[in-house]
């Protein structure tokens, strides 16, 4: 399937990602690539087949719904870009 | 005695217990060596002092005669293990500057064994790449080169600076991640071996995730019976992996017997694809020469899905990156860009954050997981790969391992190949239906190139049967006596 820059200008809203209006159209032209690349994947008879889930047959273990850590909050913070009193922060979401 | 940076990690372990040596002194040639290819760009982080600190603890305990299984050894470890209080980037501008407060499983368990660490290692960013060329610190340069000729090559990738500083001589062994290849194909492409283990067999808690059901840590070596050594130590389970599998860890070591005789040994002929250079073909036959030789069945088989593995890969891998990469907010941890919202602030630092291959496959993951194409890619994709797993599993009901070339080429010059993302993909093509299926594989360097640049061969195994595949590939590396350098090599 191609993409138009619309398409990728939507598709990079949707991951949070800023995209320079100049680099659309070549983005648009790569992604398109790969799309059309994949699509060989529909030549496969994949019916009856169920969705892969997990490569090694496990059962997720269970354990204890407990608190097996905390009080590290100076920890948890010692990387965010601007802590403030022992919180994120982010710029202003409600007037 | 021979240059103690040319060691195996068998020799080592050997003259440090004879106390030929001490640790410190190992460290201090590694440290050294360390500065001596840094033209090569393999490391994002060196940590010298640390490395000696380790080195003079590993002292004191070998004097007390507690020495782990790798009590002394340096190592390289890829900058996409958390690593307690050392800074771990993943080779993005995103975590240019985060400094985990906590330890990967895989490294804490290096240490608890005495390894140690010489520094972090360059990769692709994200661990997205088969060249190294894609990390916001630049390129690794190989430390090979063809004869005759000084273009800078590629180290492969993505965990490109841990094989190029295996294979410069400036530390034992390292750690890797393997998520379509990435241990292997640098492996063959910088002429050592690079094992990905059975998914699960190793803890993934700390290592910064790319493709969940696909990333795999595993070792790199100068020689299988150290993969081994290595993997031993690397290997278990872990509670905080729910992924990582509840089972004992064998003694690989001892399962290098160096007898394969009647070992079963599948030859897939879709592996014989299309434009594949003479000397793939050449090495291969080789190859299957070598385990007749030694004894073994030789059977063709076939695996029919294999054509769909790299595009399959393609939904796969990048729907789960999209999904990853998505904590990558400015808020908590790593770059903030100051925007004049909250989803302004989001999209200005990510767009600033991430570079050019990881925002490609952040947003085709976007797409393929986006509401009305869902279905069409991301859980056809899921379909196909039950299907190469099952060529797997019928294979396997025939064959004990299965022998194929690592690479579909040797290493190509920086700058190659940049242009054409599916082109670069291409490198990939025999390592990725590996990681589909989950099972182990590994990359044992076979021959050289005319021009004389390294190749290798992988050997795939069962589920969780690293032992079988370890014995195989020792016997394989012997046969080949693969002894070339690298034109860049320290001490």
């Amino acid at each position: 399937m191609a993409l138009d820059t619309a398409a990728v200008k939507r598709i990079a809203r949707l991951a949070r990602i800023a995209v320079p209006e100049s680099e659309l159209p070549h983005l648009a032209g790569e992604i398109s690539g790969i799309l059309k690349w994949v699509e060989q994947l529909d030549a496969v008879d994949t019916a009856g087949v169920e969705p892969m889930t997990s490569v090694v047959a496990v059962t997720l273990p269970m354990r204890e719904d407990e608190v097996t850590d905390g009080g590290i909050s100076e920890k948890v913070l010692a990387n965010a870009p601007d802590p403030a009193r022992g919180f994120f922060t982010v710029p202003k979401v409600v007037e | 005695m021979p240059s103690l940076t040319h060691l195996t990690i068998a020799g080592a372990r050997a003259g440090l217990a004879a106390r030929e040596f001490s640790a410190r002194e190992l460290a201090e040639a590694h440290v050294k060596a360390l500065e001596e290819i840094r033209p090569l760009n393999a490391f994002i982080t060196e940590t010298a002092e640390q490395a000696l600190a380790m080195a003079r603890a590993s002292d004191a305990r070998l004097a007390r005669r507690e020495a782990g299984w790798l009590e002394g050894i340096p190592l390289a470890i890829k900058d996409l293990f958390c690593t307690d209080g050392v800074r771990t980037t993943a080779a993005s501008r995103i975590l240019g500057n985060f400094v985990p407060p906590y330890e990967s499983t895989v490294t804490a368990n290096l240490w608890r064994q005495g390894a140690v660490m010489l520094g972090k290692t360059n990769l692709d960013e994200f661990a997205m790449g088969s060249s190294n060329m894609t990390s916001a610190f630049g390129p690794v340069e190989s430390p090979w080169r063809r004869k005759g000729d000084n273009r800078k090559l590629v180290p492969g990738g993505s965990s490109g600076g841990s094989a190029a500083a295996v294979a410069a001589r400036a530390a034992l062994g390292a750690i890797g991640t393997d998520t379509g290849g990435s241990i292997r194909q640098p492996g063959a492409l910088s002429g050592i071996v690079g094992m990905k283990p059975t998914y699960g067999r190793c803890s993934r808690w700390g290592v910064v995730a790319f493709a969940s059901s696909l990333d795999q840590p595993g070792p790199m070596t100068r020689t299988v019976r150290d993969a081994a050594i290595m993997l031993r130590a690397m290997a278990g389970h872990d509670p905080k992996d729910s992924t990582s599998v509840p089972r004992p860890v064998p003694d690989y070591e001892a399962a290098l017997t160096g007898d394969i005789r009647g070992l079963k040994v599948g030859i897939p002929k879709e592996y014989r694809i299309d434009g594949m250079p003479a000397e793939i073909e050449a090495l291969w036959q080789q190859g299957i020469a070598w385990m007749k030789e030694a004894g073994c069945e030789i059977r063709d088989i076939s695996l029919p899905h294999t054509k769909y593995a790299l595009p399959a890969y393609y939904i796969v891998a990048p729907a789960e990156a999209s999904s990853n990469l998505a904590r990558y907010d400015g808020v908590r941890y790593g770059l903030r860009v100051e925007g004049e919202s909250l989803i302004d602030m989001y999209e200005k630092t990510r767009g600033a954050g991430f570079g050019a291959e990881v925002r490609r496959r952040v947003l085709i993951g976007t797409y393929v997981l986006s509401a009305g194409y869902y279905d069409a890619y991301y859980i056809k994709a899921q379909k196909v790969r039950a299907r190469i797993a099952e060529d797997f599993e019928k294979a396997y009901r025939e064959v004990d391992v299965i022998l194929t070339p690592a690479t579909p080429g040797p290493a190509f010059a920086i700058g190659e190949k940049m242009d054409d993302p599916i082109a670069m993909y291409l490198n990939d093509v025999f390592t990725v239906p590996v990681n589909l299926s989950g099972l182990p594989g590994i990359s044992v360097p076979a021959g050289l190139t005319s021009d004389g640049l390294p190749l290798g061969l992988q050997l795939i195994g069962r589920a969780f049967d690293e032992e079988t595949l370890l014995r195989a590939a020792d016997v394989v590396e012997k046969a080949a006596a693969f002894k070339a350098l690298p034109a860049m090599v320290a001490g």
